[in-house]
């Protein structure tokens, strides 16, 4: 029973999912009440964990870890899952979306994803894997009606199937060359002569780069980003990227520290890959979605590069950078569905013509978040930026840190087109006000960490680097 | 008064100017008309804070004074300020200019005048940021966040190709500046430190510096802007609006050459002696192509801007001759060309007011009209082409005596760009201010105004009393450019001596 009272978070959030579940079901038009209780079980979950921040423990026979980074990542997890229902809105409404199911979907997802940064055993990380991706894969085409949207599921679904199929595969591999799943057993067995052991290392990175879209597995993302229902898209952004960047910490890092130079490589490539794709190839993207879908592949990259370098400062820069594009994403998703007129979502970029004479201050917020993404300071994606390139040169890989400053310079482009056509180009109508308090907090409460992140920098490092430390 | 952090407190009063500016509400001209009075209300008190600290100044001082020093990222980057002689000088140079430039747009900007106020204030924070700051990532900060309102101005108010320019400015720059960035972490995980007064006293391992040093020159030499880099710079000159020009030319350009002789000589006296043939080299090319360049504009402010190129290699040359001459003449030349370009532009800027083109050929005879102005007009182009009594003569002179010193050669070449700027100088003052009126619209011109009057007077007297009384910059700097001469002449020794 002692046990039990570790998971706390995980037990919460099932229980009120299935109730929510026998709600919906006998309640008619419970679509805000169901929302809102949603929205709140989601925020009353960070006390939840944050009563146990500092709790490092093993449970059910070692297979499950609790500890201060899981902890931090399990919040990171529950702020982006309860901003991508909060800056939502109306929209849901307006494109007649407004299905009790979406909630539950987002609920259960959420769970997948606690199970996937505690997970110590590679069953436990293949079922929050697929609790997560199957609640994606049906967010994806909830909008039954559409076309694109449809696709998207279909094209999500397969491919993720797919990299499940591959991930599994390389679990067996594991399992029958060090005799267990479990992640600290995988570490005593682990020897490096072992070809088969490394090929099984080799298609489980695989199967978790599908998942947070590093090149050479992102071919679903532009077309998933772009099908989907802006809100869904907002919700891909944000916190299967921090899930599954968690699971990528774990495994590497507690299972496979002994084959550090084995991976080291691949973690590089795919980094450098994930930077020079994300950068050169949002370059041409008209659409909005699009174009952050490949901001996002970019963004990875460089949360990849902190893992790369394989040490304690790495991870804490990662784990930074990944706070800091959450931050980055929630803000830039709530601008995107704000641009609307009469219940249609523009998504085509050259819409946004004269921004910022039509709305002022949404277009100052937009374009701080674009500057924010393309890294420059004083805002937080600088920093986000700069830790890792710290970390990066600590380990002497200069060539890594070029690239990847040289990518974030041919991003910057993209980033400065959306602005030129903000600020430079003729205007165009004007968009719905925005209506609704939880996009204007989000949008505002982003905004407003993004702009003032710099008088105090110290706070989130701090955190970061106390939860790496568990890497130690 | 050590209690009060002054610096901080200047470097950041134009913020609280911007925070009235977004709170002013109202009818678009009462917007205007408030906002155009809060920007010059605080560019003025940054001026006098600015004043206050040069009167509480040490003259004989060599090291930083007003140091103020706080925690900020744990155990990596202190929040750290300090100025000596060559800073202040260029503080005050910043602090000078902007209210200069805010009445200037205050009169020639309609659309959007309160945003571009609430830009030009940024900038004006950033650039006195940048030549406070003792810490090698604040000066990064302040170095880079200056890219964001200047793409806005040039981007927003500039002229036809504005959105070509601002992205190239904008790329150029930052492709510059993240070497940089990458040398400042390699030199933190070096040296253990960023504080900029430590790593003056510290050596940083020979056989990394050259790299360093070349991470830095990457950086500068865009903002410089050297031969072959410098091809942003005339278009950012012409698409920007006047007093976006201005304070390009007047200060942006001067925070590479304040690096240059900050970091570049005081953190990698090595590099900087094993590199100086290539300074030389690529100072001497812009100097002499970009002069000829100038000669066949058809433009005025693409003159003008080429024209700054070649300055800018004057001071690059004297930076790098290590001699107490050629240091103090860069600083001087860059005081100097600071106020005489963006004299030069703003007299762009009032012709083009009334006529609304740049086209050197459109004019002709403008001192049948406007006599003022054409005495004004001359008055800025012979400072430029430094003619004695004026202050660009002294920054010219000192830097060509410092050449002397080091080398014939270079002193040689670089005295072809006085006679080339004379050439092209006096030439653009003859095709549009004397001759024949062959445009009609010339003859409906008006003489200078009062407001223009109020601008450019204070430019004028400028460059005649540091023409005259040089002393006034000389005196400020001596002490701290004898401290990086001297540094840098025991390197030159040490190394003779090993040879």
């Amino acid at each position: 029973m002692i046990e039990f009272q570790n998971i706390l978070p995980e037990i919460f959030l099932t229980i009120i999912l299935l109730l929510l579940l026998i709600l919906g079901v006998y309640l008619k038009n419970s679509f805000r009440l169901i929302t809102k209780i949603t929205i709140l079980t989601l925020f009353f979950c960070i006390p939840i964990i944050y009563f146990n921040f500092d709790n490092q423990i093993y449970v059910f026979n070692n297979n499950y870890s609790i500890n201060i980074f899981s902890n931090l990542l399990k919040i990171i997890i529950l702020v982006s899952s309860a901003f991508s229902l909060i800056f939502t809105g109306q929209y849901l409404k307006r494109i007649k979306l407004d299905k009790f199911e979406y909630m539950i979907l987002i609920l259960s997802s959420t769970l997948g994803m606690f199970v996937m940064v505690s997970a110590n055993n590679l069953i436990g990380l293949y079922l929050g894997i697929e609790l997560q991706s199957l609640s994606l894969y049906v967010l994806s085409s909830i909008d039954r009606n559409s076309l694109k949207s449809s696709e998207s599921g279909v094209k999500y679904f397969v491919l993720g199937a797919l990299s499940s199929g591959l991930f599994l595969y390389g679990c067996s591999l594991i399992y029958g060359f060090t005799g267990s799943t479990n992640y600290l057993i995988i570490n005593e067995n682990f020897s490096v002569n072992n070809l088969g052991l490394i090929f099984g290392l080799v298609f489980v990175i695989v199967g978790l780069a599908f998942k947070i879209s590093a090149v050479p597995f992102h071919m679903w993302t532009p077309d998933v980003y772009e099908g989907s229902p802006t809100s869904v898209t907002a919700f891909f952004a944000l916190a299967p990227k921090v899930a599954g960047m968690g699971a990528f910490i774990q495994i590497l890092f507690i299972a496979f520290n002994g084959a550090f130079t084995e991976w080291k490589s691949i973690i590089i490539f795919i980094s450098v890959a994930s930077m020079i794709l994300g950068s050169v190839a949002a370059i041409g993207q008209t659409n909005i979605k699009r174009l952050m879908a490949y901001s996002s592949i970019g963004h990875m990259g460089y949360a990849l590069a902190g893992i790369a370098t394989g040490t304690i400062v790495g991870i804490s820069a990662t784990l930074t950078y990944i706070s800091i594009y959450v931050v980055m994403n929630i803000a830039a998703f709530t601008c995107i569905l704000f641009f609307s007129r009469n219940s249609f979502y523009f998504e085509d970029i050259r819409d946004l013509g004269g921004l910022s004479k039509n709305h002022p201050l949404v277009a100052a917020c937009f374009c701080l978040i674009l500057f924010s993404l393309a890294g420059i300071p004083p805002l937080a994606g600088f920093f986000a930026k700069f830790y890792i390139f710290k970390a990066v040169i600590e380990s002497e890989m200069y060539i890594l840190a070029i690239i990847g400053l040289l990518s974030s310079v041919i991003s910057a482009f993209y980033y400065l087109r959306v602005i030129k056509i903000m600020y430079f180009d003729q205007e165009k109508e004007k968009f719905d006000e925005m209506s609704g308090l939880g996009m204007k907090f989000s949008l505002a409460a982003s905004t407003f960490l993004i702009l003032f992140y710099f008088i105090k920098p110290s706070f989130l490092i701090n955190l970061t680097e106390i939860a790496s430390k568990v890497f130690n | 008064m050590n209690e009060i952090p002054i610096l901080t407190l200047t470097t950041f009063l134009p913020l609280v100017g911007v925070l009235f500016l977004f709170l002013i509400k109202g009818q678009s001209d009462f917007v205007n008309k408030t906002s155009g009075y809060v920007a010059i209300l605080t560019s003025s008190i940054t001026f006098f804070a600015s004043i206050l600290i040069l009167i509480n100044f040490n003259y004989l001082n060599p090291d930083f004074q007003f140091v103020e020093q706080h925690d900020w990222i744990f155990n990596f980057v202190n929040y750290k300020m300090g100025i000596d002689g060559i800073s202040l000088s260029f503080i005050l140079l910043t602090t000078f200019i902007t209210p200069i430039c805010i009445l200037a747009t205050i009169n020639s900007i309609k659309n959007r005048l309160r945003e571009f106020l609430i830009a030009l204030l940024l900038m004006e924070t950033m650039m006195i940021g940048v030549f406070c700051s003792l810490d090698l990532f604040i000066f990064y900060l302040f170095f880079e966040a200056g890219l964001i309102p200047m793409f806005l101005i040039i981007g927003i108010w500039g002229g036809e190709r504005r959105v070509y320019s601002a992205f190239k400015f904008f790329l150029y720059t930052l492709f510059g500046s993240i070497f940089m960035l990458i040398s400042i972490i390699y030199i933190y995980f070096d040296a253990g430190t960023l504080d900029v007064e430590k790593l003056l006293n510290i050596q940083i391992n020979k056989d990394y510096q050259k790299y360093l040093w070349l991470g830095f020159f990457a950086s500068f030499a865009v903002k410089t802007p050297m031969w072959p880099v410098h091809t942003w710079l005339p278009d950012a000159h012409v698409e920007a609006p006047t007093s976006g020009s201005v304070i390009l030319a007047a200060i942006l350009l001067k925070m590479a050459g304040y690096g240059f002789i900050r970091f570049s000589l005081g953190l990698f006296p090595d590099a900087s002696v094993y590199f100086s043939p290539l300074i030389f080299t690529l100072s001497i090319i812009a100097i002499i192509y970009t002069s000829l360049v100038a000669l066949v504009q058809n433009d005025m402010k693409k003159l003008i801007a080429y024209s700054s190129v070649a300055h800018m290699g004057f001071v690059t040359i004297g930076i790098f001759v290590f001699n107490k001459e050629g240091i103090e003449g860069s600083i001087f030349q860059m005081i100097s060309h600071g106020i005489i370009s963006s004299a030069l532009f703003l007299c762009v800027g009032v012709v083009y007011d009334r006529l609304h083109t740049r086209e050197i050929s459109e004019y002709g005879g403008v001192v049948n009209v406007m006599p003022k102005y054409a005495v004004m007009f001359m008055v800025f182009t012979l400072g430029s082409l430094g003619l004695p009594g004026t202050s660009g003569f002294v920054g010219e002179i000192l830097v060509l005596i410092g050449s002397f010193k080091f080398n014939y050669w270079i002193a040689f070449f670089a005295a072809t760009g006085v006679i080339l700027s004379a050439c092209y100088s006096l030439w653009l003052y003859r095709r549009v201010v004397f001759g024949e009126i062959n445009n009609l619209k010339i003859k409906s011109l008006t003489d200078l105004n009062k407001n223009e009057y109020f601008i450019l007077t204070p430019l004028l007297i400028m460059t005649i009393v540091l023409g005259f009384y040089p002393s006034l910059v000389l005196d400020l700097i001596s002490s701290s450019v004898d401290k990086v001469s001297n540094n840098m002449m025991d390197y030159i020794k040490i190394v003779d001596l090993k040879k």
